[in-house]
């Protein structure tokens, strides 16, 4: 079905007939574990030589104090990055490591945890704290150091794969927790890493290594999911638009509760243009719409807009003199009923995909409510006693 | 009314047993309070149903509680019963079997009608025909006397019926001379706001008490001396309280906070419920959504810098694994609490085992020896438990605490330690740096082989683990065939050096001669009880009990060498001797008991008499 509506104008990063790499970079990678790439060779799209310079565009840290400002090379390790080349992983890593600088974070606090997967060799490329652990379990681990540390600043990244087939159970009980993290999911509809196997969000009929004649499995929707799962921030965004990706991080982050943000994200080579019609210049316009809160869901330049009829959401011609943004849905984020709607505008022949913040309320936090709990006990009862806890109950003495 | 004869003994095993609902192990842990009080050596064993509410009257709804108690040394829940109390058909069905030629056994007389008795399976009422020949049979109507005292209640008939323990809980009390008031205290206190269940209650402790006094069935009473324990301060504790308590004074003597991931599971929840009730400690519990999220949680709170603790039973360990493989590879502390079942699978879930060795010692994908330590009593829970946390955080590294259901359950009176006299716990975070230079985080300590523990938080340090394989010293991802042999060995190495730091085994009994009884974990009791019995009959035994099953103490070979024939009781198919003829390539033979149940004492003795008469094949 998507490649049906592949664009004609799209871009793909390998020239068409081209025979694509056998697999990622990282099983067919020739370089040594460890050596350096010579000088002057060329780096992948994203990684910069350690002391560069502040790349264009990069805001200066906060303070504007220019000896102390961090800048994205801050935040880049020395090693290499083992993503396909063009892999839309890049772009994200890119937007994360330019963000970061500007958040007030101190930089020894923040820590990315990742699970198994293309997506989850993130960790390695951010000079920060950083786990990558076993498949799917990331926000496990998140939960117990977030709970535990609650001063910290815990990243969770995961695919479809691992965030939403063998750790699903772990992601919804971190919405319904609400433990204040951010959770980057990046969705390519498709297992990478273990070469091209169609996944939890693979459109029902594709056609993969593990189904040769097409997937029967129906796709999940992770906003509406997460929605279910009762999550407090619900967003989305795409690698193609670094603006709008590092605008929805930074929403993400400052939520005090579970940032879930959903980030669309091109793999060439087992899934390229799965996202095109929404991503790419010549298509993105008319299928896709960015939602803001306070304001009407128009899209396509302003000439058409989406109203509610009934229960029903449906697309409307601004410009025919029928209908007006006046007419529009306005978006609210704190609306549940509302954020159920646009979380269902999934895939659709005749509603554009959404984008943007789709909820954001506020409710405590796990980490928070577990120290209250805490304190109060320690404030009601005092600060616990070993040897008094040792003895109490019914004891008894025996001399010698 | 004629004075009662009292007659002392040394020592006495009772098996309280009943319907689930009959409040039977309820009756068990009063009469136990009430020996602590007597100050008593004890042992008990609970022993209950897997389901809740099993339909009553049914064998497999029987719920029992088994104590030994007395004024000498006190080391198992008994091979064999002295005083069974039947509460129901099924109840003596099923216990029967447990109680010694000559023993006595109580029986609620009220409950052997047909249906009841149709439900155990009886064809014929055995309180009529000679089933019960050979043992003294002491037939109360509880049910009746139970009905007649609270006809006065405002209490309904069923909640009249199923206060009818107290009246045997009174009658015991008083045919083993144990103090009534602990139970007192007790009934008042539970039941202070249901003040017309507290009355019954009370009334029908007294009522059975007096029963024993006046009732012909009785000529004499009995009387146990106090035990001659170390002196100190004592109270009676189960295992899985002991174990909590060693967790916190772990947490308390190294300054870590206490995280605990755990996901219910019998027999291990209570150590969940143990911990939650410490939050004014600053014990963090997280009940996590499974047992994978449960051990993630641990790992996330360990690379924080807690002492992070999961607990679970077998089933949850199979699951945890590739998890400890993580915690193992990125050398983070933690303890992973395995309060051992039958198995396999579901298996027998209120019954204790010690099957899941293997699984501790192999149970990941890939080399990977993690330390392994073993209580061996309620008691010893304690310190076990403040051992594993010590070893983790010291050598950087997952660490099994390998209990089981009867040591988790089973309560014994507990010498309460001196805090002043813990082994000390010094921890050491990795220091801020300010240096330019990539932090290391696989650099070792030359003794321990430990890589240093850098919290997130910390300037400067600022690293990556993982589950792939580290390069030496730089931690950074490795391909490379050398560096990962290297690093297998070096892990396995890590683990291999806890020896170094324990002490000398004790040897129980001889320390050279015939024949080695080698333990590990619960079955200390028997064994040693075993022993006892093989010297007392002149025999030239000796016992030596592992605490540390992984790695295995150093002295343990010459140990071996200095008897003639070696043997290894486990309430398994045979594992730690797998274990020991590997490591050893000596003779051991294997001992085993997979019923669900405490080793009998007896069952040793005569293998161990019959090693050294020569009956015994290479087993
Ligand atoms: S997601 Fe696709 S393109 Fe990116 S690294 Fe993985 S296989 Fe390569």
């Amino acid at each position: 079905m998507a490649d049906d509506k592949k664009p004609a104008g799209r871009k793909p990063t390998l020239p068409p007939g081209m025979k694509k790499p056998a697999g990622p970079a990282v099983a067919g990678s020739k370089l040594p574990p460890g050596s350096k790439r010579s000088p002057g060779s060329k780096l992948p799209p994203g990684k910069r030589p350690p002391g560069a310079k502040r790349p264009p565009g990069a805001p200066a840290g906060p303070g504007g104090d220019g000896a102390t400002a961090l800048t994205r090379a801050d935040f880049s390790t020395d090693q290499d990055v083992r993503w396909c080349p063009g892999c839309g992983d890049y772009a994200i890593l890119a937007t994360v490591q330019r963000l970061m600088p500007e958040i007030d974070t101190p930089k020894e606090n923040v820590v990315f945890i990742s699970g198994i997967g293309c997506s989850s060799r993130f960790p390695y490329y951010m000079k920060t704290y950083g786990m990558h652990s076993i498949h799917g379990r990331a926000p496990t681990i998140a939960t117990g150091l977030k709970a535990s540390r609650p001063e910290l600043d815990v990243w969770i990244v995961t695919g479809d794969g691992d965030g939403l087939s063998i750790g699903g159970n772990h992601l919804i009980h971190l919405m319904r927790r609400n433990v204040n993290v951010q959770l980057l999911l990046f969705n390519n509809q498709i297992y990478g890493l273990t070469k091209g196997q169609y996944s939890p969000t693979s459109e029902t009929g594709k056609v993969t290594k593990s189904t040769p004649f097409g997937s029967i499995d129906h796709p999940f929707n992770p906003s509406a999911l997460v929605l279910g799962a009762d999550a407090t921030f619900v967003g989305r965004t795409m690698d193609r638009d670094p603006k709008h990706m590092k605008i929805m991080l930074r929403a993400a982050h400052d939520h005090r509760g579970t940032g879930f943000l959903e980030i669309y994200q091109n793999c060439n080579i087992f899934n390229d243009g799965a996202f095109f019609e929404y991503t790419e210049k010549a298509t993105k316009a008319d299928r896709s719409v960015f939602v803001e809160h306070g304001k009407p869901l128009v899209f396509a330049g302003g000439s058409k807009g989406i109203r509610v009829n009934g229960f029903k959401l449906e697309e409307i011609d601004l410009e025919g003199g029928k209908w007006s943004a006046d007419d529009c849905l306005i978006h609210d984020e704190s609306s549940v009923e509302l954020a159920g709607l646009i979380g269902r505008m999934f895939r659709s022949d005749s509603l554009p995909q959404p984008f943007g913040v789709f909820y954001r309320v506020s409710r405590p936090t796990y980490e928070d409510q577990l120290h209250a709990q805490i304190k109060d006990v320690v404030d009601r009862r005092g600060k616990g006693k070993l040897e008094e806890l040792l003895n109490m109950g019914d004891t008894w003495e025996v001399s010698g | 009314m004629a004075p009662k004869t009292v007659e002392s003994i040394a020592e006495a095993t009772i098996l309280f047993a009943g319907d689930s609902g009959d409040g039977m192990q309820l009756t068990g842990s009063q009469f136990t309070l009430a020996t602590a009080y007597a100050m008593n050596d004890l042992a008990t064993l609970p022993d209950f149903p897997a389901e809740i509410r099993a339909p009553a009257g049914t064998t497999y709804g029987v719920s029992g509680f088994q104590l030994h108690f007395g004024s000498v040394n006190i080391q198992t829940p008994g091979d064999e019963v002295d005083l069974l109390v039947a509460m129901n058909p099924a109840a003596l069905k099923v216990n029967l079997e447990r109680v010694r030629k000559g023993g006595s056994v109580l029986v609620n007389t009220s409950a052997f009608e047909k249906r009841s008795l149709d439900l155990a399976g009886y064809e014929e009422d055995p309180l009529e025909n000679d089933s019960l020949d050979g043992y003294q049979v002491i037939r109360v109507e509880l049910t009746k006397l139970t009905r007649e005292a609270l006809k006065d209640s405002p209490l309904n008939q069923k909640e009249i019926d199923r206060s009818k323990n107290m009246f045997a809980l009174g009658l015991a009390l008083w045919l083993y001379s144990r103090p009534v008031d602990p139970a007192q205290r007790w009934i008042s206190q539970k039941f202070a706001k249901k003040p017309a269940i507290m009355e019954a209650n009370l009334h029908l402790l007294k009522k059975g008490y007096h029963y024993g006094e006046t009732t012909e069935q009785f000529v004499s009473r009995f009387e146990v001396d106090p035990a001659s324990l170390e002196p100190g301060r004592y109270r009676a504790i189960q295992g899985v309280h002991a174990l909590a308590l060693g967790l916190l004074a772990a947490s308390v003597e190294s300054g870590l906070p206490l995280f605990y991931g755990s996901y219910p599971i019998t027999p291990a929840s209570d150590l969940l419920h143990t911990l939650s009730r410490y939050k004014h400690f600053g014990v963090m519990t997280f009940q996590a959504e499974d047992e994978i999220a449960a051990v993630g949680s641990a790992i996330g709170a360990a690379f924080g810098g807690s002492l992070a603790v999961t607990g679970t039973s077998g089933p949850g360990v199979a699951l945890k694994a590739e998890a400890i493989g993580l915690a193992h590879i990125m050398e983070l502390p933690m303890v992973i609490v395995n309060m051992q079942r039958g198995g396999p699978s579901t298996g027998l879930p209120t019954k204790t085992e010690q099957s899941d060795l293997l699984q501790a010692m192999f149970g990941r994908n890939g080399d990977s020896s993690i330390p392994i330590v073993a209580p061996s009593t309620p008691g010893d829970c304690f310190e076990a438990a403040y051992e594993a946390a010590r070893i983790a955080v010291t050598y950087m590294t997952p660490v099994i605490l390998l209990s089981d259901g009867y040591l988790a359950n089973g309560s014994a009176p507990w010498l309460i330690p001196d805090v002043s006299k813990l082994p000390p716990f010094p921890v050491q975070f990795a220091k801020e740096s300010l240096s330019d230079e990539e932090f290391r985080p696989y650099v070792r300590n030359k003794e321990t082989l430990a890589r240093p523990w850098a919290k997130p938080g910390t300037k400067g340090l600022e690293h990556r683990i993982g589950g792939l394989e580290k390069q030496d010293g730089t931690g950074n991802v490795s391909y490379d065939a050398g560096n990962h042999e290297t690093m297998t060995r070096l892990r396995e190495e890590k683990t291999d050096r806890v020896a170094r730091d324990l002490p000398p085994l004790e040897v129980y009994g001889k320390t050279e001669g015939d024949v080695l009884i080698i333990g590990w974990g619960s079955t200390r009791g028997s064994i040693e009880a075993a022993t006892d019995r093989l010297l007392a009959a002149g025999r030239s035994v000796g016992a030596v009990h592992l605490r540390h099953v992984n790695p295995l103490p150093l002295d343990l070979k010459s140990i071996c060498d200095r008897f003639t024939h070696l043997v290894v009781p486990e309430l398994n198919n045979g594992q730690m001797v797998r274990i020991l003829r590997d490591r050893f390539l000596l003779p051991f033979q294997s001992l085993t008991k997979i019923q669900g149940r405490p080793f009998p004492a007896g069952e040793i003795v005569s293998f161990v008499e019959s090693m050294i008469d020569g009956h015994t094949d290479n087993g």
